[in-house]
């Protein structure tokens, strides 16, 4: 401790003129990095709590003006924002279970050394990683699964992914053999041994893959946009973007949803397109804010994640 | 007797999985065998006949057909620009992996690192949305600018064909690059810290020790990425590029991804063409994997496929 403590203090004496103008360089750069990153949302947060005509004319920059939370109220107002965030809600839930699960069962399956043709399959699911077909077969392969205007769409193309199969199937492996084989010797089941003894154990990795595969399902866009014309079953990324897009369309929607007595309340609480985009831009960020404290400890056996030999 | 059990134990477990053997085959397998739409004269709703077969039609149309093979190749230069570019700059999360690193101040550098990963793990239509905001006639840009004096009139920066390329690498990079980042400082981590020490004590300054200790350190890390966009460059995606899309960067936006699934839901009876270059595109992505993970054989003595 005390050759530590010395070497700190050698070091601080001798740091030059250059190595401290690095410093206040870098403080700066990464300052602004920080608030190229940060700003944008809080513009928009400080936006969606302002008085509307303020926004819709950009004067609000720096900090929120005349603020007031009606948006928030008024956006689930609009048809189909709500049962939007429900179809959102509802992939993502299911969606993360169906994935996880199946990426713990196929994990801990593609361990044992008894399953018939084991390496050939596990080559089998593991291989899909590398090759894609294209967007139009793989539409027209949807179409003729019925996977098309329908909730499954978003579930069964992304159920099994080798990614997190591969993940867990070097955590299954890191586990004691022991523990495994005296359960089998007991004559327990594979079935039981994988939900009772294997489960348990391999919850970190799982925990993390959950996090991946929430994440990914509420940001999916691209499904909704292939395989979906009902709106009842439009997500709130597809929906986002149609209000982006048809501003036109929005203001239509707007005037439609504003009853007389909204009306009769002041411009500053009348919903505007600028309003609208800006509330629901919150809304669809809000969950993955809330749940970004916890994903931090998930983010170095995350980037495994990208970096798995499989 | 006990063999029989064995086998009779290995079935079982094989039948457990099928069920998801069987999810594979259907959405990762069986859209292979909708490459034949490519050898036919496909209209949905008709079915394939063995009077639709036209052989390599379609992928002759790609050369003979001038106003195709003028398509293809001004979206060939935008994929290659922006993978160029991408791949140009592919340095940039180490350097700034590098340089957070030099941050003493802990919750300082903590901070960064937790607001420059957070655009990661929101959705491209989000980034959109944010870009549309910030950048749109009355967004914060357009405002500041015009009250500093800089410009007159709002400037229309999305709906503008001028540097289309480089605008959409800052938003990759804005939305990635403190993800990216992340999978160095791990590595840097996993430096000998005594090395550093001792290179401290003979009087190393920090640029120093930076160049010749950090850097080299994390270069295999480096050099994997690099491979890794190598075999992804014709892979951009399409999800960036479909929603910043409009009329007026069309032109330098549509990448092969886009350009596939465009043609495919504008113009009837395109599909057979879009399958066409998705082959194409396919067979050379598997022969890039194949290259690059081989140059990483013959480099760093192992492949990451």
């Amino acid at each position: 401790m005390v050759k530590a403590a010395d070497l700190k203090h050698r070091r601080r004496m001798k740091r030059s003129f250059s190595d401290r103008l690095i410093s206040v360089i870098t403080y700066i750069v990464y300052a602004i990095f920080a608030f190229v990153c940060v700003y944008p949302f809080y513009y928009i947060f400080i936006n969606s709590i302002s008085a509307n005509n303020l926004s819709d004319q950009g004067k609000v920059i720096f900090y929120p003006m005349e603020i007031h939370f009606k948006n928030y109220v008024s956006v689930f107002k609009i048809p189909g924002l709500l049962n939007a965030a429900q179809v959102s809600l509802a992939r993502t839930v299911v969606g993360t279970i169906c994935t996880v699960m199946v990426a713990a069962f196929l994990g801990y399956m593609f361990t044992r050394e008894t399953m018939w043709k084991r390496k050939f399959w596990y080559r089998f699911v593991a291989a899909t990683m590398y090759f894609n077909a294209g967007v139009i077969p793989w539409y027209l392969t949807m179409k003729t699964m019925g996977m098309t205007n329908n909730f499954w769409g978003y579930i069964f193309p992304m159920m099994v992914q080798p990614f997190y199969i591969i993940l867990c199937k070097t955590f299954c492996e890191s586990v004691p053999k022991e523990l495994q084989e005296a359960a089998d010797i007991d004559g327990a089941g594979t079935l039981t041994v994988f939900f009772r003894i294997m489960l348990p154990v391999i919850k970190p990795i799982l925990a993390t893959i959950a996090v991946f595969a929430a994440v990914n399902q509420w940001n999916s866009f691209q499904d909704t946009l292939l395989l979906v014309t009902k709106d009842e079953l439009y997500t709130l990324q597809y929906v986002l973007y149609q209000y982006i897009n048809q501003a036109s369309s929005l203001k239509a929607l707007v005037s439609n949803s504003t009853n007389s007595a909204q009306l009769a309340a002041s411009l500053a609480h009348a919903a505007t397109a600028t309003s609208i985009r800006m509330t629901v831009t919150i809304v669809v960020v809000l969950p993955v804010m809330l749940i970004y404290p916890f994903f931090q400890r998930f983010f170095t056996s995350g980037i495994m994640i990208g970096a798995v030999k499989g | 007797m006990r063999i029989n059990q064995r086998k009779l134990r290995s079935y079982k477990e094989f039948l457990l999985v099928l069920p998801f053997l069987v999810v594979v085959a259907i959405f990762s397998y069986f859209p292979l065998y909708g490459w034949i739409y490519a050898f036919h004269d496909y209209r949905p709703p008709f079915p394939i006949t063995n009077e639709t077969f036209v052989g390599l039609k379609w992928f002759e149309t790609i050369i003979n057909n001038p106003v195709r093979t003028a398509d293809i190749l001004r979206v060939l230069r935008n994929t290659f620009a922006m993978s160029g570019i991408s791949l140009a700059f592919s340095w940039f999360p180490m350097v700034f992996a590098v340089f957070l690193n030099e941050i003493k101040c802990h919750p300082y550098k903590k901070f960064v690192q937790t607001v420059t990963t957070l655009p990661n793990f929101i959705s491209w239509v989000l980034v959109y949305s944010i870009a549309f905001n910030i950048f749109s006639s009355t967004g914060a840009v357009n405002v500041v600018l015009q009250n500093l004096g800089w410009i007159d009139k709002p400037i229309a920066f999305l709906k503008s064909s001028d540097h289309v390329w480089f605008t959409q690498w800052l938003w990759l990079t804005w939305k990635n690059a403190g993800w990216a980042a992340i999978m160095y400082l791990a590595a840097i981590t996993g430096i000998d810290e005594e090395m550093m020490e001792a290179a401290r004590v003979d009087g190393a300054s920090r640029m120093q020790i930076i160049w010749h200790i950090t850097i080299p350190s994390i270069l295999p890390t480096y050099f994997v990425i690099v491979m890794l966009n190598l075999a992804n460059f014709l892979s951009n995606g399409m999800e960036q590029y479909y929603v910043f899309q409009n009329a007026f960067n069309m032109d330098y936006i549509e990448v092969l991804d886009l350009y596939v699934y465009n043609m495919a839901t504008s113009s009837t009876g395109a599909y057979p063409l879009s399958t066409a270059i998705s082959i194409l595109k396919s067979v050379v992505s598997v022969i890039l994997l194949v290259v690059s993970n081989t140059a990483s054989k013959l480099i760093r003595g192992e492949g990451f496929i």
